[in-house]
């Protein structure tokens, strides 16, 4: 599939698309002035933005693995060491990728679960402030600027808190959970912010690849030896990295944040925030502080977290009582995979881990998606809103139960190609046990997954005469997409390894862009 | 919303607009905080002043308002609707400033493409027109932020009374 | 004496470590929301005293100002400064949303302390 885009629009890419969910989300507060609330229009206007955003990150794609620079692209026409650079290369555009591809799905899904959740004089602000969210998701994927990753990052996570807390109107713990969600994040930006601050007072610049230019000068001239403000800036980035990214022990805000939101944002959040979370930490660890400071010691300590989080979020996972919870604890534990795989810091690992963000992605919004369905047609997400669901939304529930086998990673899910490259990388470093972990992380999500397929496929209704409908199409296709997707590359996963290892070599090689 | 005005308890506002010499005294320097808020906004982009603080003194022109005559007549007079526009609106010019450069050919926000000929000029007007739209954000932003705080303050003491 | 030297940087961080207590320890909704702008106060404070610039002979710099003092002399480097002025921003829009969940918080649970709210949801599940 090419994208033929004329020259003009060629150049500005990169910023091109941050811009359009940028300027997309401001205008659909206007929707309100046409509707009350903007209804269908507020919908319509960010399923054609998110629809354009995904075009031009698939054009980024391709202009990426054509030229053997990345792309850079000068705010303002300021040199990067003094103005804002953005700069694209083939980690970020697969990533601008995977969050274009979920954004646009669940924009199209999220039409009638908003109409059902949402208070109906809102939806212009709820769509305006979904946008704003994707558009600093999207940003902080494409900069090159570690200050402009704050301020992009505070944007995304505060447009999140807000969708998180829209589900106040249905349950009002969704309230508490957002509060503790803004509290425990703001305190991660801070921290990550107070690094940033070590670091600009290490080297007087911003622009990640010149920090690290910098660094490497003053390792050559010695003064890096024993410094102490390097080895604080990057425990600051880790502590504030690990609680933007949910890594246990971390992970508190998680669960109930990502149970109370509203179903499309669930979707979104959980496909989308984490792993840009995990995107800026391979972009400090090994973009600015890689070839530079001897992180091993740290990344242990990362690795014993995630093999931790694996075992604790899995467990957890199944006394849940509530299906988007069991979701949401899996999704500490799939972030701990993630983090596994770079922590290993060999080429396998980080290419596991590049992979994982895309399977788990895909897959985590498409179970989501399928518990926002029975959430629209049976008013709950308990589970016994479940049971026997899959007699009456057997293609919801279909979905949900192949996304089912790939957290556990049954061959021919793509689940699978992420731990088989995970297992694979702990064996080349000789961590026996680390791969025990990995495979004990897959035993128990079958029981968790299968505890659910259960009550799903076998249970008996509370009340017998209780009938649904299947859920509407507009949720049924995007669904059926990821889920599809994640079917495709769990059987060719040619497209996924090649962007994932090209992004990896690029990472461990010391690139950066 | 504005249906949860409260009837039974007395809003801060009522009780402070029968004196009439706070109603006097408010009546006189709104205008004089408005003047002072645009002068500050105006001046942004070359001296000490700017965006921010201009659209906070603006804003605490219409705060003051609300204070004095009570939220609901503040929102009588700026229906929440177009507040809401004006936070999008403000938003809006900053970057379509930014895309005016690139449509004239430049990258995005680079404001000396604005007048190609005379790149001090265009810096000049980017510069102003991102602080006008700074302001118009930063000032209905604070405006919506009183309304809020104070509109929910009215139900939290119907909850009260039951 | 070479720590005192840096008695900025630890008034900053004790700032900030009374934020995060008060983020931590407080059962109070509305005083974590207070803790937490102080938290992130220490670190402005952080960011302005670090463009603070003293030459090798002791001369300190001027104010970043079109003046003919930083025309000639040493000065402050003015980019933290400016980074900070985005941050306190962000810093206002995050206690914002803060407040405006709190509000919300105590109109449906009718309190804001946190020992109340889990009682509360307890009692509902």
């Amino acid at each position: 599939m090419d994208i033929e885009l004329p020259e003009s629009i060629r150049a500005h890419l990169p910023v091109l698309v941050v811009l359009l969910p940028l300027f997309g989300g401001l205008l659909a507060m206007f929707t309100g002035l046409v509707q009350r609330g903007g209804g269908v229009i507020a919908w319509a206007w960010s399923v054609l933005i998110t629809g354009l955003m995904l075009v031009c990150s698939a054009a980024m794609l391709q202009l990426v693995h054509a030229s053997p620079e990345p792309l850079v692209y000068r705010l303002g026409s300021w040199p990067e060491a003094y103005g804002i650079g953005y700069s694209v290369d083939a980690l970020n555009a697969y990533v601008i990728l995977v969050v274009s591809i979920i954004a646009f799905l669940t924009t199209v899904y999220a039409k009638d679960s908003v109409m059902a959740e949402v208070a109906n004089d809102r939806h212009h602000l709820f769509y305006s402030v979904w946008l704003l969210a994707i558009a600093g998701l999207i940003g902080i994927t494409v900069t090159g600027d570690t200050f402009n990753i704050y301020v992009l990052l505070e944007i995304s996570s505060l447009t999140v808190y807000t969708l998180v807390a829209l589900g106040g109107d249905r349950d009002r713990r969704a309230l508490v959970a957002a509060l503790k969600y803004l509290i425990l994040g703001s305190i991660g930006a801070t921290f990550i912010l107070l690094g940033i601050g070590y670091l600009l007072m290490l080297t007087g610049t911003l622009n990640m690849g010149d920090m690290h230019d910098q660094l490497v000068r003053m390792r050559e001239a010695g003064t890096l030896a024993n410094n102490r403000t390097v080895f604080v800036s990057f425990a600051f980035l880790m502590v504030g990295l690990s609680l933007k990214m949910a890594l246990f022990p971390l992970h508190l805000w998680l669960p109930n944040a990502y149970t109370y939101a509203p179903s499309a944002v669930s979707a979104l959040v959980a496909a989308t925030a984490t792993k840009v979370g995990v995107y800026m930490t391979f972009r400090f660890v090994f973009t600015i502080y890689g070839g530079v400071y001897d992180t091993s010691a740290d990344l242990q300590l990362l690795a014993l977290c995630a093999c931790l989080g694996i075992v604790v979020s899995s467990v957890a996972a199944v006394r849940q009582m509530n299906v988007k919870k069991v979701l949401a604890y899996s999704s500490v534990g799939q972030i701990a995979y993630i983090v596994l795989g770079f922590s290993l810091a060999n080429h396998t690992g980080v290419t596991a881990s590049v992979i994982h963000i895309f399977n788990h992605a895909i897959i985590k919004g498409g179970m989501f998606m399928a518990v926002g369905a029975v959430a629209l047609r049976t008013g709950g997400t308990k589970i016994e809103d479940f049971k026997g669901i899959g007699r009456q939304m057997p293609v919801t529930m279909a979905a949900f139960t192949v996304g089912g086998c790939g957290l556990i990673g049954v061959p021919l899910t793509s689940g699978f190609i992420s731990k088989w490259y995970l297992v694979q990388a702990a064996m080349e470093e000789g961590y026996w046990g680390v791969a025990a972990v990995v495979l004990l992380g897959g035993v128990l999500a079958i029981v968790y997954v299968w505890r659910l397929i259960e009550i799903i496929w076998f249970g008996t209704p509370d009340d017998p005469n209780k009938r649904v409908k299947e859920a509407p199409l507009s949720m049924l296709v995007p669904m059926w997409i990821l889920i599809g997707a994640s079917v495709y590359f769990g059987i060719d996963a040619t497209w996924t390894a090649d962007s994932a290892r090209a992004a990896a070599s690029l990472l461990l090689n010391g690139g950066h862009g | 919303m504005a249906d949860t005005h409260d009837q039974s308890g007395t809003p801060a506002g009522e009780q402070m607009s029968q004196q009439t010499l706070i109603r006097v005294i408010a009546k006189m320097t709104i205008p004089f905080i408005l003047v002072f808020g645009c002068y500050v906004i105006l001046h942004g982009e070359l001296g000490p002043g700017g965006g921010f603080q201009g659209g906070v003194i603006l804003a605490a022109a219409f705060i003051l308002y609300g204070l004095v005559f009570g939220a609901d007549e503040l929102r009588r007079r700026i229906p929440p609707p177009i507040i809401d526009a004006c936070m999008a609106l403000g938003a809006l010019l900053y970057a379509g400033v930014g895309l005016a450069s690139v449509l004239r050919g430049g990258t995005f926000l680079d404001y000396g493409m604005l007048e190609p000929d005379h790149a001090g000029d265009g810096e000049a007007l980017g510069m102003a027109l991102v602080e006008y739209g700074v302001g118009i954000t930063v000032c209905s932003v604070m405006v919506t932020i009183y309304l809020m705080i104070s509109e929910r303050r009215a139900t939290v003491r119907r909850g009260e009374v039951r | 004496m070479e720590s005192f030297g840096y008695f900025n940087y630890w008034l900053a961080i004790v700032i900030i470590m009374i934020g995060f207590y008060g983020v931590i320890a407080r059962r109070n909704l509305l005083k974590q929301a207070i803790s937490l702008g102080l938290f992130q106060t220490g670190v402005f404070l952080f960011y302005v005293t670090m463009g603070v610039y003293r030459s090798p002979d002791g001369t300190a710099g001027v104010a970043p100002i079109w003046t003919d003092a930083a025309k000639t002399g040493p000065f402050d480097n003015p980019l933290p400064h400016v980074l900070m002025l985005t941050a306190i921003v962000v810093s206002v829009s995050t206690l914002a949303v803060a407040v405006a969940i709190i509000v919300n918080i105590q109109r449906k649970y009718g309190t804001i302390e946190e020992d109340e709210i889990l009682e509360a949801d307890k009692r509902d599940s």
